[in-house]
């Protein structure tokens, strides 16, 4: 039952793009056709997932036994760039087809706070390794959901006649407010 | 490039927020109130001075390969100054900030002045960038935490003059958004004119 909390609370209610503003920046950038959205989405999942799972280990298995909590913020940005670059060069080598579908996105998301802030915020909350990989997966099946209706919007918007000072970036900006506030349709959902 | 112009840059020319589109995160995460988004551009300036002084000062010891996350050293070291420092005198603005204030670490402004601009200048120019370009951060969560606060509770710095709740919607989530996107297009606009 904690589990189907934690899914439905990270997906849904506390969606990690709408209402925790993390990873806004791929939200913006990558957000432009629906195709790119889905690739970033599947990278995101792959690789918080991972990040977590390690963090997770490296906090109560060296930082907490070593005393050296506030050295947290060093550690996971370091280990999740690590983890990036490995992450690249394994799959370059075992599938070519799933790295040529992520290649590009890769990269990009050593700086997606989304995935310091989620390894974070697993810490913050007290999970479990289970709990901790479960909430993982949920915040970027969140993310990759916020991305890939956003995109879908904004296909829409191109053929719309928007006011020439709103086009572009600003427009953008208005239309994730008001999917935000459609998000806040499930408060109080869990 | 003369001083003057490297410090000015940053406020409304190449603002980070308005022009840029940088460190979206933290400018739509915290500015629920103008003292927010004043705290948390001021701890952003502060990193950003540093790590541009610091990288500066060592861009000829490090080899071209490693650079980048050796810059994230560097700028992981200050947020962590800047989280302690925090958390023990001002524990109420710290815990107002929470997430975001580790996650200055991977605000791709420090991180891009960092390469840049500091990694390529004299040790002046870049704390004089650096200061520029945080205080353009600044300025632009200031503006976006005031225009918040007023519409959504009535209030500016705390200090409530109209009577009433305001629009609570602009306090949350959603206000973010539209705010910020009709104040990109006022600037769009004012450079036009400008």
């Amino acid at each position: 039952m904690t589990y189907v909390i934690i899914i439905i609370g990270a997906i849904f209610v506390n969606n990690i793009v709408l209402s925790n503003f993390l990873g806004i920046c791929p939200f913006l950038g990558v957000s432009k056709k629906i195709d790119t959205a889905v690739g970033m989405g599947g990278a995101v999942v792959f690789v918080l997932t991972l990040a977590v799972l390690v963090t997770w280990l490296i906090q109560y298995y060296i930082l907490v036994p070593l005393g050296i909590e506030f050295l947290q913020t060093i550690t996971f940005i370091l280990v999740i760039a690590a983890l990036v670059q490995m992450v690249e060069i394994i799959l370059k080598k075992v599938s070519p087809s799933l790295f040529q579908a992520l290649g590009i996105f890769l990269p990009l998301i050593t700086t997606n706070c989304a995935v310091l802030g989620v390894a974070i915020l697993t810490i913050q909350k007290d999970f479990g390794l289970m709990e901790g990989v479960v909430y993982a997966i949920s915040n970027a099946l969140g993310f990759a959901l916020a991305l890939v209706i956003f995109s879908g919007i904004r296909e829409r918007l191109d053929f719309m006649d928007v006011p020439k000072g709103m086009r572009g970036v600003p427009i953008a900006l208005v239309s994730a407010g008001i999917l935000a506030l459609a998000f806040m349709g499930f408060a109080n959902l869990v | 490039m003369n001083q003057l112009a490297n410090f000015t840059k940053g406020l409304i020319k190449e603002n980070p927020v308005f022009v840029l589109l940088l460190g979206m995160c933290p400018t739509l995460g915290v500015t629920t109130s103008a003292i927010n988004g004043l705290g948390m551009g001021l701890a952003t300036t502060f990193v950003l001075v540093m790590s541009n002084l610091v990288v500066s000062l060592v861009k000829n010891l490090i080899p071209e390969k490693v650079r980048i996350p050796s810059f994230i050293v560097i700028i992981a070291s200050f947020v962590t100054i800047v989280e302690l420092v925090m958390q023990a005198y001002l524990p109420a603005l710290f815990e107002q900030l929470g997430l975001f204030i580790p996650l200055i670490v991977v605000n791709c402004i420090v991180l891009g002045r960092a390469e840049a601009f500091a990694s390529k200048n004299t040790l002046l120019s870049s704390i004089i960038d650096g200061l520029g370009m945080g205080l353009g951060f600044a300025f632009a969560l200031t503006i976006l935490g005031s225009v918040r606060e007023i519409l959504g509770s009535g209030a500016i710095f705390g200090l409530k003059f109209l009577k009433g709740d305001g629009m609570l919607v602009f306090v949350l989530a959603p206000g973010a958004f539209i705010v910020l996107g009709y104040l990109i297009a006022l600037i769009n606009r004012l450079k036009k004119t400008a």
